[in-house]
């Protein structure tokens, strides 16, 4: 697979923080690339030195083998751009605003069947000021593809969507990886990092904290899964423990967590339990994911 | 230059989307005529070199529409633009810095003629306004005072931290030269202590040389406001194009 992104010991220091501290990474083409990290973690502003946006103090960045810095036009023609924080003029209207800024590519996609794709197509004729939160986001990921861009970066991909518009967001964006495009994208959301990226960067405080599959960093953690069971009238003694997969079982009431590991553990417990015949409802299992990895790494909660 | 034919045709549009401003470039210099017009008329007066008070009206009023846009309409839209964050959107594209500035200058110049259309309309209609210069010359002047008075905007767009900063200094700047500068009071019926402030203010030598140019004079004896405007544009557009920001 061949490296489009290329970024060795990116520095980038504001007056007094330090907001990237010796990042390097390598992004492959054809996959959906996440960068997942706390308020202020430094992810937009690594994503906008890659993009040319930002000017770093150190290191090599390089976009197709470029350095953004010294070739930006020839860059960004070939990459689309969805900013964590940025506007339209307040009358420009949808349509408008796709035919505008597909006017400054060579390369264009339709920009109807975009529309329609990002839900938009009812509002082709609103003014930006019009539009909800949501809508306006989902207009700049439009305007992000007007060029049929080989690499797309997302900064905050579905911020401000509701949970029916993210979904729909992560079917577009394997979309548009399943259709050659190489996806950058940073998120505050580790459940979407999980369910939609090849690879994950964690960063914190401008470093790397973990870089690989969403997978592999879950199952290096070891952690233990748990299932939840509700057993009415279920004797004391469960014929659970001597199970080899089980570690430990936690009881109160009719509420049963059991504790264990390995590749499939929820099998011989539920088999174990029909075999005794004994009668369980809402069995739920837990598996760690990408929060508890950010937990195990820092000490921290993502959120605090 | 690619996206610059949309770019201009889009912010055209958008200039024209914008009440406000639409209205002073566009509507209020013909009510100022349709005002001055009733209580003055159209009469030659030996005051004004035997031009009536509209015939010298209309070059005057070009030079006040070319003062609200570069002065009031630049910098309000221009720094509006890069606090909300439009010129970052523009800046993550392929489009060069200068399509953008070449943009908003040609709408800018458009919209000016285009006031000045309706308002030399309005004129000729009512009061069979005069006009004794070449075309040609008096559109050069336009453009020449245009871009001066552009270039002071885009230095204040430069300077101030926000929309509302901008409008703030463009008002302090621009209103006692709308007053002050001959471009909507003539700077004949003013004291001479007033006048003599007049000539500090770019403005007034705006209102000078298209009202000499559209009654027929020469550049040769507009010298002195050629030089004084050629040096703001080139200090003006030096240091706006020092200190600019796209966000
Ligand atoms: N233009 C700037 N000037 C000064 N400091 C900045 C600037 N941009 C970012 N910072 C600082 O750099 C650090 C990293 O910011 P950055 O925006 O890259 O983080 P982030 O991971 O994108 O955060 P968020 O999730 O909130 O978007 C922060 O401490 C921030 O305060
Ligand atoms: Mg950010």
């Amino acid at each position: 697979m061949s490296v489009v992104i290329e970024v060795a010991g990116l520095y980038k220091s504001y007056e007094d923080v330090v907001a990237v501290d010796d990042v390097s990474f390598e992004v492959h083409e054809g996959e959906i690339f996440g960068m997942v990290g706390p308020n202020g973690a430094g992810k937009t502003t690594t994503i906008e030195c890659i993009e040319g946006l930002r000017q770093r103090d150190s290191g090599k960045v390089n976009l197709f083998g470029v350095d953004p810095d010294v070739s930006r036009a020839e860059i960004a023609e070939r990459i689309g751009i969805q900013l964590q924080e940025s506007a339209l003029p307040a009358r420009i209207r949808v349509q408008e605003a796709m035919s505008l800024f597909g006017s400054f590519y060579t390369s264009r996609a339709d920009s109807g069947e975009l529309l329609d794709r990002l839900g938009l197509t009812e509002k082709r004729s609103a003014a930006f000021s019009k539009l909800s939160g949501g809508q306006k986001q989902r207009l700049f990921i439009a305007l992000a593809l007007v060029n049929q861009p080989e690499v797309v970066f997302f900064d905050e991909l579905t911020t401000g969507l509701d949970p029916q518009a993210r979904r729909a967001m992560w079917d577009l964006v394997c979309q548009i990886r399943d259709e050659g495009h190489t996806v950058f994208l940073t998120t505050h959301f580790m459940e979407e990092a999980e369910r939609l990226c090849d690879r994950v960067l964690i960063l914190d405080h401008g470093k790397i904290v973990a870089l690989d599959t969403p997978e592999a960093l879950i199952s290096s953690l070891e952690m233990e899964k748990r299932i939840v069971l509700t057993l009415p009238g279920a004797p004391q003694e469960l014929p659970l423990s001597d199970l080899p997969q089980v570690n430990r079982i936690e009881r109160s009431g009719d509420r049963v967590v059991v504790y264990g590991h390995g590749e499939r553990f929820a099998g011989p417990v539920i088999t174990a339990l029909e075999r005794a015949e004994i009668d369980f409802l809402d069995v739920r299992t837990e598996q760690p994911n990408l929060d508890d990895v950010f937990l195990a790494l820092t000490g921290r909660e993502m959120r605090e | 230059m690619r996206g610059l034919l949309q770019l201009t045709i889009m912010s055209f549009k958008l200039y024209l989307r914008e009440p406000i401003a639409t209205f002073f470039t566009l509507a209020f210099p013909p009510l100022l005529v349709l005002l001055f017009g009733a209580m003055y008329g159209n009469d030659p007066d030996p005051m004004y070199g035997g031009y009536g008070t509209m015939d010298i009206t209309m070059p005057a009023y070009t030079a006040l529409i070319l003062g609200t846009i570069g002065l009031l309409g630049i910098p309000i839209t221009t720094s509006g633009y890069r606090e909300l964050g439009v010129l970052r959107r523009f800046r993550a594209t392929p489009m060069r810095p200068l399509t953008y500035i070449a943009a908003d200058l040609l709408t800018n110049l458009t919209m000016t003629l285009l006031g000045m259309a309706i308002l030399i309309g309005v004129g000729w209609a009512l009061y069979r306004v005069r006009f004794e210069g070449q075309v040609l010359s008096v559109f050069v002047a336009v453009v020449f005072s245009g871009l001066t008075m552009f270039a002071v905007g885009y230095l204040i767009a430069s300077l101030a931290s926000g929309a509302r900063t901008a409008q703030v200094i463009g008002m302090v700047i621009f209103y006692p030269m709308m007053f002050l500068s001959g471009a909507s009071v003539p700077l004949e019926v003013m004291p001479e202590g007033v006048r003599r402030i007049s000539d500090f203010l770019p403005l007034t030598h705006v209102v000078t040389l298209l009202r000499g140019l559209w009654f027929g004079e020469g550049w040769g004896e507009h010298l002195t406001e050629v030089f004084i405007l050629g040096a703001i544009f080139v200090v003006g557009a030096g240091l706006a194009a020092r200190f600019f920001r796209w966000e």
